[in-house]
């Protein structure tokens, strides 16, 4: 058990400490890269909680993905912190207020775990044990059973906002001489070559 | 203090013992891979390859791990330090944890989880970090290009794989790499690559892109790009990037063998399948397996020229993406009606 | 049928195949380079390689200070002083070579009117510093003696095109 303690808290503690490192740097890459060590802490937590199917899935999607992305743009974007740092005051409030929601949503939710224990037991653990199936069954029973409606409607969300991306991107430009891979593997050799004996002093006729 | 003895300390020695098992041969491994490469582009090209250093050059990888060791480390001064450093280890780290998830044999493995594909395609997909990072550390246009392209194709890759990956799931039901091994038991038939040929092909090109090696290896295009990301990297930081690299195409090699060609299966039912020499002929088989495929990587260096970006995008997105969703679907529905 | 071949062809990719087939084959090929130190490549009879001063079957050398070679070197690397000898015979007391400015057009063996001068079929003598290839009369008569087999042999095989 002490092994498991051990690393909890030094996966939480490394969560934490980046965490707060990501706002702090002054590199934006830096938070960044702060911000991937996070995540990666983050998976390591729900390892330890036994959810590896959701660790990995962190890992790949976030991580993996998202956070290349990420990655991607704050080192291409050539930053102006000293323009970035003018509007601070302004939006401290919005911040503050975000901030205290959130921390009042937290405290609701210990509160009344604290409360009314019976209340959340049901939405804490609606899967069977861990002995019995593998959390990634354990997921799937739930999550196409239970919320399909909810899943599927978010998928659609994601498959519209992906077909609204391309369609905002996506232009066509006319005029544009365009490489056309298939008409190129389609041609062949017979079609392509001709071979012609070419006499001395006569030229190709 | 029995109780710490035998509750930590032993199991501790014993990962230990295991991983230096499983890490001191992968590393003679991707040593002795980067002369088998070296020899096999020699003979197809008609030439010696190596031969000086040892017999027919076998000790050469040795001669260039000596050589790269005493080389002087570069610091670019404009380089932002901790990152520099620290790129390079993070490609070598993760080129060598992923091996925790693969199984040798039956119940042969450092760690036996339940989701070993997720994790091998997590540590995969981080495998980019050591690219980007080192790129944009090394404050140089040629680096930075270098490890744009090298990690938009390797997120473009991600996603065609993650279909094949899920194609081999629901054939099997399971995420546990030694189950999928298990699950293709029976002769070399019923591996597979037989009904799932086209992803076989797409996840081995992917592979490919996904350990950046030719035809698909922009991010350090020596013609253009001079060395892509490695550029300002030399001595042992270069050699992690490069023994990284190399790790990652065993890796490779060994993920299409676990997932489509029956893992340490023989193609026939024959020989020995339990006890010491049931492992050893499953070890056998399994390298045999790797070797091939390593093989094909080196065949394919020799033969392709190399891709153009754009049509490197294209082929990911616009011919193995829908490729493999449609072939996901089928599988879906084959497996829905059909039920093993 | 032409569009099922080629739908075919690229559906199987054929094309990959057929590239794969043939770096697979020449895999089997015989090795086009030679293991330079060890072995080595044939070399015509009129190879121009380096330097060297001829002696007559008595041991004399050939060499009458003509200067021909020197008047006719485009590069202007070879110099030569000559005197009378003691016997009356006029011979070199200085023929140096700066094998630097040497291009190796062979000329100097054209001009010799008693083949004195020839280029040998050596080309195996780099030298870790610039004097090592300031030649003098010693050194290129000891080429001549260390190399007269081979050179009288590829003046012979050379003869009857002359």
């Amino acid at each position: 058990m002490i092994v498991q303690a051990i690393a909890f808290y030094l996966f939480a503690a490394v969560t934490v400490g980046s965490a707060f490192l990501v706002i702090t740097a002054k590199n934006p890459v830096h938070s960044v890269l702060f911000l991937i060590l996070a995540f990666f802490n983050a998976a390591a937590l729900f390892v330890l909680m036994g959810a590896e199917f959701i660790a990995m899935i962190l890992v790949i999607v976030y991580v993996g993905a998202v956070a290349v992305l990420f990655l991607f743009v704050v080192m291409m974007l050539d930053i102006n912190f000293v323009e970035l740092r003018q509007g601070f005051q302004q939006y401290l409030p919005f911040g503050l207020l975000i901030g205290a929601i959130l921390l009042v949503e937290l405290i609701l939710i210990l509160a009344g775990s604290i409360a009314a224990p019976d209340a959340l037991a049901p939405a804490a653990s609606p899967a069977p044990s861990l002995d019995q199936v593998t959390n990634t069954h354990a997921l799937g029973a739930v999550l196409y059973t239970k919320y399909i409606y909810l899943f599927q409607g978010a998928g659609l969300v994601l498959l519209v906002a992906m077909i609204g991306a391309i369609v905002l991107t996506h232009r066509k430009r006319e005029g544009v001489k365009k490489q056309d891979s298939f008409a190129q593997f389609a041609r062949r050799r017979e079609e392509a070559v001709e071979l012609k004996k070419v006499e001395p002093g006569q030229g190709i006729q | 203090m029995a109780e710490f003895w035998n509750g930590y300390l032993l199991p501790g020695i014993l990962i230990l013992a295991q991983i230096l098992v499983l890490v001191v041969p992968l590393l003679l491994a991707v040593a002795y891979l980067t002369l088998m490469e070296r020899k096999v582009l020699a003979a197809m090209q008609l030439r010696m390859g190596p031969n000086v250093v040892g017999p027919f050059g076998l000790f050469q990888p040795w001669a260039d791990a000596v050589k790269l060791m005493f080389k002087e480390p570069i610091l670019p001064t404009g380089a932002n330090k901790v990152v520099f450093v620290i790129a390079p280890m993070i490609t070598f780290i993760l080129a060598l944890i992923a091996w925790a998830v693969i199984p040798l044999g039956t119940g042969l493995v450092i760690a036996n989880i339940n989701v070993g594909i997720l994790y091998l395609f997590a540590i995969s997909s981080l495998g980019v970090y050591g690219i980007i990072m080192a790129g944009w550390a090394s404050n140089s246009r040629y680096a930075f290009l270098g490890a744009l392209r090298s990690s938009a194709q390797m997120v473009s890759y991600e996603v065609s794989m993650g279909f094949v990956i899920i194609t081999v799931l629901l054939l099997v039901g399971s995420l546990n790499l030694g189950h999928i091994v298990e699950a293709q038991h029976g002769g070399f038939w019923k591996w597979h690559w037989v009904p799932l040929f086209p992803m076989f092909i797409v996840f081995f090109i992917s592979a490919l892109a996904e350990t950046n090696r030719h035809p698909f290896d922009l991010p350090e295009a020596e013609a253009e790009l001079v060395a892509g990301y490695q550029v300002e990297y030399s001595s042992m930081s270069f050699a992690l990037f490069f023994l990284g690299e190399y790790a990652n195409m065993i890796l490779m090699s060994a993920m299409t063998a676990i997932l489509f060609m029956g893992g340490w299966l023989p193609p026939f039912e024959f020989g020995p399948t339990a006890g010491v020499l049931g492992a050893l002929w499953g070890f056998f088989w399994f390298f045999l397996k790797i070797f091939v495929l390593l093989f094909v990587f080196i065949w394919i260096r020799a033969t392709l020229p190399r891709y153009r970006y754009d049509q490197l995008m294209r082929i990911g997105w616009k011919v193995f993406l829908p490729l493999s969703l449609i072939y996901l679907v089928i599988v879906a529905g084959f497996v829905t009606y059909w039920p093993r | 049928m032409g569009f099922l071949d080629r739908t075919g062809r690229t559906l199987f990719l054929a094309e990959l195949a057929s590239g794969m087939a043939l770096t697979f084959r020449y895999m089997f090929k015989k090795r086009a380079t030679v293991n330079y130190p060890y072995q080595k490549g044939p070399l015509s009879p009129r190879f121009r390689g380096e330097h060297a001063l001829r002696r007559y079957p008595s041991g004399e050398e050939r060499c009458i200070a003509c200067k021909l070679c020197e008047a006719i070197c485009p590069a202007q690397a070879i110099t030569i002083e000559a005197e009378p000898r003691d016997d009356g015979s006029r011979r070199t007391t200085r023929y140096d070579i700066d094998m630097t400015k040497c291009i190796y057009c062979g000329f100097c063996q054209e001009a010799c009117p008693v083949d004195a001068i020839v280029e040998g079929p050596n080309f195996e003598y780099s030298a870790e510093t610039r004097e090592e290839l300031f030649y003098d009369k010693n050194k290129l008569l000891a080429n001549g003696d260390r190399w007269e087999y081979e050179i009288a042999r590829n003046l012979e095989a050379d003869a009857p095109y002359r």
